[in-house]
């Protein structure tokens, strides 16, 4: 159990610069996500932690300690790869313990330990196949019970459940969110999946190009995201994003210059007369998606693109397509993608009043449906 | 199907099995028939005599110096190539200039043929005035006799073998070490694993495919040295460096003695028809895939 912290970290590789001047505070005891899309300096930053690869610049500290010049084997950290990178020459039982043989653990405490683990992680009845023998999800368990056997201070896992099918992800998810509250140390998971993110993170570090977008917990970055792109990429569908401009009848005040307005599509209201006061915004539908419980339908209006998510509700079939966003529900985002807050829109505070009832009329009418 | 389409594929392969047939399985099996007579090659009769060629060759005293011979230098050279060879591509395994240079350096004796090799090092280790001797004078050595010795000479036909083959040898581990993915050598840093228990426990097993192959082709190959004998030492000095390939040259094409020679050719086959199987059966179990 330790806090990480990581000061002014920079990492280059020959000419490029991956990631200048990150400054991240890692809680002890968290289950921190590193979130982000492909060559975000995710994985780097992970593998520096781990000390698979040297920093460029500034400091790690794991604890109470500096471990910029020390090597992997001494940080107590454990790492759970992507492919697992279980060796494949040994059985389960070698493949555990050969940490614990390294660090000169006598026989019959790591017999112990191994039990213990192995019912944890229940793999018993596979400790003397090679890896070759197992499915996928074993092998995924036997490379979480190597790192666990450990009792490291941190737990590092580099997108773990992406060679796992669809089913198997979902449950192993729970098994590590579950191994968490039990074992209490720091985990630091890197992922692209936003939905892996947001089920299992109690804080989220969204990264792009190397930068820390936003670091904050689920619900506030659904809530009150800091910019364009963690807006973006949280939620799915993504939040739709339209330019100020091109949204029709809409005034608003603001300090800065808003140059785009962003809604969820799970906020838009698709029966008119829930709502009186809100963004109108009408158009063709494009698509229509049923998901069973949810239905995505794809929009073009004189805006732009955007996306409807409505639930458990029938289908709509019709071609056209008008639709209200609530005004406190709208996002309101500078040139530069940075978050305006507190604008008031004309009506703002009555229409608060009515997009209440008509959220409770909505929640009772689910059910009847 | 019609009778074309039944024959078709015995006709693509007919020309390769023709072949194979007539410069392989022919001259095999002429060779254990030729093992039973007494011939001299010019004759137009040939003699039977059972298996007498068997039973002289196997008493004979030289024929169990070449034996052993053969089996000395064959164990020394797969020693010396498969050891020389994984340490080179070890610490060859990297990209780089300097690592493309050496890799590009040291195949380039693979592509020569043996017979220039075998000359030009005959030059080199000569006593007197070769390049070995003044360069080992360097380091404050006397001169050796290399090829002249009955002590010296086997060893120095296995130092040529090992220059020879280290080139292939080496590139071969290269490849079988980039088939190990680097997060294997993560994973064993986090676990703590010092560099000879990572190579010991993890990179050796896991080349031990290339391995066995490599000793299996070098050894196959060792026992059936003939250049560098025929050219540097002709089987001397005093049956030093008399192989078994040797032995049946000459007795087949200098003595005239076909039958005898091909009895040894069959005793040859024996021995490397044995050692194949026997190194399948006991070390194809101890191979990781």
């Amino acid at each position: 159990m330790a806090q990480i912290v990581l000061k002014h970290i920079s990492k280059k590789y020959k000419e490029d610069t991956i990631i200048s001047d990150l400054n991240l505070t890692i809680k002890d005891g968290s289950f921190t996500v590193l979130v982000g899309p492909s060559g975000c300096g995710k994985s780097t930053t992970l593998r520096m932690i781990a000390g698979l690869e040297k920093e460029s610049g500034g400091e790690i500290w794991i604890g109470d300690q500096c471990v910029n010049h020390m090597q992997p084997g001494l940080r107590d950290v454990a790492m759970v790869f992507q492919n697992y990178a279980l060796y494949p020459t040994m059985t389960v039982r070698e493949n555990i313990e050969f940490g614990l043989r390294n660090r000169k653990v006598p026989k019959p405490d790591r017999e112990a330990l191994i039990r213990d683990i192995c019912e944890i992680v229940d793999l018993t009845p596979h400790l003397n196949k090679k890896p070759q023998n197992l499915s996928g999800g074993q092998r995924q368990r036997v490379a979480l019970a190597r790192a666990m056997v450990k009792k490291p201070k941190v737990f590092i896992l580099d997108e773990p459940l992406s060679n796992l099918d669809a089913k198997l992800r979902n449950q192993m998810r729970t098994e590590l969110i579950q191994l968490h509250q039990r074992l209490r140390s720091t985990f630091v998971y890197v992922t692209h999946d936003q939905v892996e993110a947001m089920s299992m993170g109690d804080e989220i570090v969204v990264m792009n190009k190397g930068v820390i977008q936003q670091a904050d917990s689920p619900m506030k970055l659904y809530h009150d995201p800091d910019n364009l792109f963690t807006a973006q990429f949280i939620g799915t569908p993504a939040m739709n994003i339209m330019e100020y401009s091109r949204v029709p009848g809409l005034k608003a005040e603001a300090k800065a210059v808003i140059k785009y307005i962003g809604f969820r599509a799970e906020h838009v209201i698709t029966n008119l007369n829930e709502l009186k006061e809100g963004l109108v915004v009408e158009g063709e539908i494009l698509t229509r998606e049923s998901l069973g419980s949810e239905n995505i339908y794809q929009v073009q209006s004189a805006a732009g693109l955007f996306f409807v998510k409505t639930f458990l509700s029938p289908l709509l079939t019709a071609s056209h397509m008008k639709v209200i966003i609530p005004y406190a529900q709208l996002y309101y985002f500078d040139s530069n993608g940075s978050r305006i807050r507190g604008i008031e829109t004309p009506n703002h505070a009555a229409a608060g009043k009515v997009q209440e009832a008509a959220r409770n009329r909505a929640l009772l009418g689910v059910g009847g449906a | 199907m019609t009778l074309w389409e039944k024959l078709r594929p015995y006709s693509m392969v007919a020309p390769a099995l023709t072949i194979f047939s007539l410069f392989f399985i022919y001259p095999i099996l002429y060779m254990i028939y030729l093992s039973m007579y007494d011939w001299n090659f010019i004759s137009p009769t040939k003699n039977f005599v059972g298996l007498q060629n068997f039973a002289e060759l196997l008493q004979e005293k030289e024929f169990l110096q070449v034996i052993s011979n053969t089996t000395i230098y064959t164990l020394l050279t797969v020693a010396f190539i498969i050891g020389l060879s994984l340490i080179l591509a070890l610490w060859l395994n990297r990209a780089g200039l300097f690592q493309s240079f050496v890799q590009g350096a040291i195949f380039s004796p693979h592509i020569v043929s043996w017979v220039s090799i075998s000359m030009i090092w005959a030059w080199v280790m000569d006593p007197q005035y070769g390049l070995l001797n003044w360069f080992i004078g360097l380091f404050g050595f006397g001169k050796l006799a290399w090829l002249s010795s009955q002590s010296t000479s086997l060893i120095s036909l296995v130092i040529v073998a090992v220059w020879k083959g280290l080139g292939y040898n080496t590139l071969v581990f290269i490849a079988g070490l980039q088939s190990i993915p680097k997060d294997i050598y993560e994973a064993a840093a986090l676990d703590h694993s010092k560099s000879w228990t990572t190579f010991s426990r993890l990179i050796l097993p896991m080349l031990s495919p290339t391995i066995f192959f490599l000793v299996i082709i070098n050894m196959i190959g060792s026992f059936q040295v003939f250049e560098t004998i025929a050219i540097m030492t002709q089987g001397g000095p005093v049956n030093s460096t008399n192989t078994l390939v040797y032995y049946i040259y000459e007795y087949g094409f200098r003595f005239f003695k076909i039958g005898y020679a091909s009895a040894a050719g069959v005793i040859l086959l024996f021995i490397v028809g044995l050692l194949t199987i026997v190194y399948f059966k006991m070390l194809s179990k101890r191979v990781h895939y």
